[in-house]
Parts: C-alpha cells; sequence; structure tokens
C-alpha cells in the first residue's frame, strides 16, 4: 500500500472520529477552557509552519529561491484583502517573473 | 472554496497521488486545510506518520465544533452519524449563527452537502487539469499556489494578539527544524509554538499595537 493510501485511511478514521465525537458520544458539554485555547489556537502554529516550510523547505534544506517572492506577494495580497483567487495567481505570476528575471 | 478545490486537486496530482487518493481525501477526510497539509508532507518526504499526524492536528477543531452542533443534530444514531462527516468550518459557522434549533441543523446541512458538492468536483477538475503539467508548474510559478494557499488559510486567524504570537512560535520552530529533522517533523513540532504563545510575553493582555506584523 502506497503511502498515499495509508495517510487517508489514518486520517479517514481519526478525523471522523473528531467530527461524531460530539453528536455521537460527547453531547453538548462543553470542552475544558485549557483544551478549548489549544483547540483554537492549534491551527495557527501548523499553517504558519506549513507556509513557512512549503516555500523555504526542500526536504532537508532551507533554499531561498522565487517562492519566496510568491509568498511576499501573497501576504501583501492579503493584507489589501485580495480574495483568494487573486492571491493565488498574483503570487504564482509573481514566482514565474522571478525566475524569468533570475 | 472552488478554486481551493482546484488548488488541493493540483497539490494531489504534484505530490503524485493518482486520482482516487486525491478524491478520497476530499470525500472520506472532507478536510481542507488537513488534506493540504498531509499532500504537501509527503510531496516533501515526510513519513507516514508525520503527514498522518499533522493532518488530523488540524482537524481536532472539528471535535470542537461537534459539541457546539450535537443538539441540533439530535436524531437516531445513524442520522448523527452521517451528519458528522458535514462537521467542517463552513457547515459549522452556518449552523451556528441560527438561533432556532431546526435552522441550525438545516443551515449545518445545506451549507455542508454544498462545500462537500463543489469540493470534490473541484479537486477532480484540478487534478485533471494539472497531473501532466510537469515543468508547467514551474514555468507558471504554481509551487508558490501551496505557501500562499496555507498564508490565505491562516490569515483570518491572526485576528488577535495570542493567534499571531502562536504563529509566529510555530513558523519559528519548523524553519529551526528544516535543517536537522526529516521532512514532516517540523510542521508537526511546530504545535509547541501554542505553548510558547501561552508563556511568552509573561504580561497579558498584550497591545495590539506592538504586535501587528506585516
Amino acid at each position: 500500500m502506497s503511502a498515499a493510501t495509508s495517510v487517508l485511511i489514518i486520517m479517514t478514521v481519526g478525523t471522523y472520529a473528531l467530527k461524531s465525537a460530539g453528536p455521537l458520544v460527547l453531547g453538548d458539554r462543553s470542552l475544558p477552557v485549557r483544551m478549548q485555547q489549544v483547540v483554537d489556537l492549534l491551527p495557527a502554529a501548523l499553517l504558519a509552519a506549513l507556509a513557512i516550510v512549503s516555500t523555504v523547505g526542500d526536504g532537508e534544506q532551507i533554499v531561498l529561491d522565487a517562492r519566496l517572492v510568491g509568498l511576499v506577494v501573497a501576504g501583501l495580497a492579503l493584507w489589501r484583502r485580495a480574495p483568494f483567487v487573486l492571491v493565488i495567481v498574483l503570487a504564482s505570476a509573481a514566482t514565474a517573473f522571478a525566475r524569468l528575471v533570475a | 472554496m472552488a478554486p481551493f478545490g482546484i488548488v488541493f486537486g493540483a497539490a494531489a496530482a504534484t505530490a503524485g497521488l493518482n486520482m482516487w487518493q486525491a478524491v478520497g481525501y476530499s470525500a472520506l477526510v472532507f478536510g481542507g486545510s488537513s488534506q493540504f497539509a498531509a499532500v504537501e508532507i509527503l510531496g516533501d518526504g515526510g513519513s507516514v506518520a508525520s503527514a498522518a499526524i499533522a493532518g488530523l492536528l488540524l482537524n481536532v477543531r472539528s471535535l470542537a465544533f461537534g459539541v457546539i452542533m450535537a443538539r441540533a443534530l439530535a436524531g437516531p444514531w445513524w442520522q448523527r452519524a452521517a451528519m458528522s462527516q458535514l462537521m467542517i468550518d463552513e457547515s459549522t459557522a452556518v449552523g451556528a449563527a441560527q438561533e432556532d434549533l431546526r435552522w441550525r441543523r438545516y443551515g449545518y446541512l445545506v451549507a455542508g452537502l454544498g462545500v462537500f458538492g463543489v469540493w470534490n468536483l473541484t479537486t477532480v477538475i484540478g487534478f485533471a487539469v494539472f497531473s501532466d503539467a510537469g515543468d508547467l508548474i514551474t514555468d507558471l510559478g504554481l509551487d508558490a499556489a501551496g505557501p500562499a494557499a496555507f498564508l490565505a488559510l491562516l490569515w483570518p486567524r491572526l485576528v488577535s494578539p495570542a493567534q499571531r504570537r502562536t504563529a509566529i512560535a510555530g513558523a519559528l520552530i519548523a524553519l529551526a527544524l528544516i535543517p536537522v529533522a526529516p521532512p514532516g517533523v517540523p510542521i508537526l513540532a511546530s504545535m509547541f509554538g501554542v505553548a510558547v504563545a501561552a508563556v511568552w510575553p509573561p504580561t497579558e493582555p498584550a497591545s495590539p499595537v506592538d504586535e501587528v506584523s506585516s
């Protein structure tokens, strides 16, 4: 079985357990405050890490290339409240342009 | 949502998944940012464990959504079991915005089913269009679409100082670990950014003025 299929199976089972725990088992009781805080903050840590690693990571190396230009442009576009499509298009175009002139 | 599905389909194709795997993620896991994270880590040569755990950590919030929506999703166990698959940000946001329990349930189901349809359809389109793209990916700068998408997902969360501290701590932890840890592990380790943000800086609440980073 390929790695992608193994991950798919584990994530399907695990994600469904998380999704259904409230409706099937816990009911509408509220989570402990500490746990709720961790749950609220976890995505910010992981998404920031994913943004950075997918920009400058290449296996076990840090590589600074045209992707960095794309990320900066994406940040500027988001700051200017651009919609998602525009953010992606501008980031890709900036990266392609940086490659062209490099 | 639709363009995000296309970006996911493209990312799955670039990471070497086949069409069934790509659609499997979108239909069975059905959690946008977690699918993205897993595919990114696999594409970078990360282990099964690191990809799966990073993905699941991004879905822990579904647990919180579940207890919020539980009362509105009452009924026979098989109905609750089926409706639970739609437990995502959008369905919870639409459902929880309604007062009446019946409308909460209705909003949750309509938003959940709508996103499910669009998400899976656009995953297929994104995969089909970019599966044989090869050099086109780098020529068009599409390898920057992933980073841009992660940043776009992160952006709306950065409204509070605690979220910003967590994001900065998570990013720095991951960056520091890239040269020394196997692919995927820096992403996983970023979860400790939550702990760092809880203790630093020690004075609460922090002034939002000196926290603004961009």
